[in-house]
């Protein structure tokens, strides 16, 4: 079982450029048909600054890190052993390409459901670009099967 | 455009999901967890073949959004993931009005639900949307 005292945990803030090339890889990788995250010029004409990131473009953000499972080593988890389970995105802006995103994660809550067979991580990132404004935040529900 | 609860606003069925797509996802998510993309890796902790990334569905229910509504007008968007996608899954997503509320928030908000399921009608995730109308 997974310490409760690592509840309100904070990871290191980290920054990542969002690059146009990754978001327009994940485009055609979604088989994105609209235009403007995939072309400047066709995101431009449609009133945004540069390519958007698409609505759940966010966890790209936190996975684009030279040690992308530190935060579950941090509480003696074993990535293999952790499925996704839930994600919420609250959104409070666009992210565009050029960005610099600060990304601060916490753990929001530890617990388990039958008898321990089951237990539950939840993690809670903010993200602000370089202006200041809080543009998403997302949680995550993990997953940890100890019945199999 | 007018909306009321039940109302059916997107039909999205995206092309059958093949290796080729788990590898652009992987390289273009950063998600380079082995289990969707080297079927050793995936055989090594039971499974019979690659799974999908469960983030790859998701990417496909905010279609089902940005194909009705701008982007910016998304306000929270949640799944929950039901059962994994598999090679050759044709994963149709649907978007149903919930509710239309302007109760105790200032902005007029349209609650959604989302589903997507394959070809066979099983659900891989259901998820819910708040869009702003303001």
């Amino acid at each position: 079982m997974i310490d409760r005292h690592h509840i309100g945990h904070s990871c290191p803030p980290s920054t990542v450029r969002v690059e146009a090339g990754f978001l327009k890889l994940f485009a055609k990788a979604t088989d994105e048909p609209d235009p403007i995250y995939h072309n400047e010029h066709a995101a431009r004409a449609a009133g945004h600054r540069d390519i958007p990131a698409m609505p759940t473009y966010g966890t790209c953000l936190l996975l684009n890190n030279p040690a992308p499972t530190a935060y579950l080593e941090d509480l003696g988890v074993n990535p293999q052993s952790v499925l996704h389970a839930e994600q919420t995105f609250f959104t409070t802006g666009m992210i565009y390409a050029g960005d610099d995103i600060t990304l601060h994660r916490k753990v929001t809550d530890i617990y388990d459901k039958k008898d321990g067979a089951l237990e539950f991580v939840e993690w809670e990132t903010q993200a602000v670009n370089q202006f200041g404004e809080t543009v998403l935040t997302m949680r995550v529900k993990g997953v940890i099967r100890h019945d199999l | 455009m007018t909306f009321e609860a039940g109302q059916t606003l997107s039909n999205l069925t995206k092309p059958p999901i093949t290796r080729t797509t788990l590898a652009l996802y992987c390289g273009a998510s950063h998600d380079h967890n082995p289990i969707h993309v080297d079927m050793d890796a995936a055989r090594a902790i039971g499974l019979s073949d690659v799974i999908g990334h469960g983030m790859l569905t998701m990417a496909y229910m905010g279609q089902c959004l940005t194909a009705v509504f701008q982007q910016d007008q998304i306000r929270q968007f949640q799944t929950r993931f039901i059962s994994p996608t598999h090679i050759g899954d044709e994963i149709t997503c649907q978007s149903v009005v919930r509710s239309i509320s302007d109760g105790d928030h200032p902005e007029q908000m349209l609650e959604i639900d989302i589903t997507a399921c394959d070809q066979n009608g099983q659900t891989k995730a259901v998820g819910t949307a708040l869009i702003t109308l303001a």
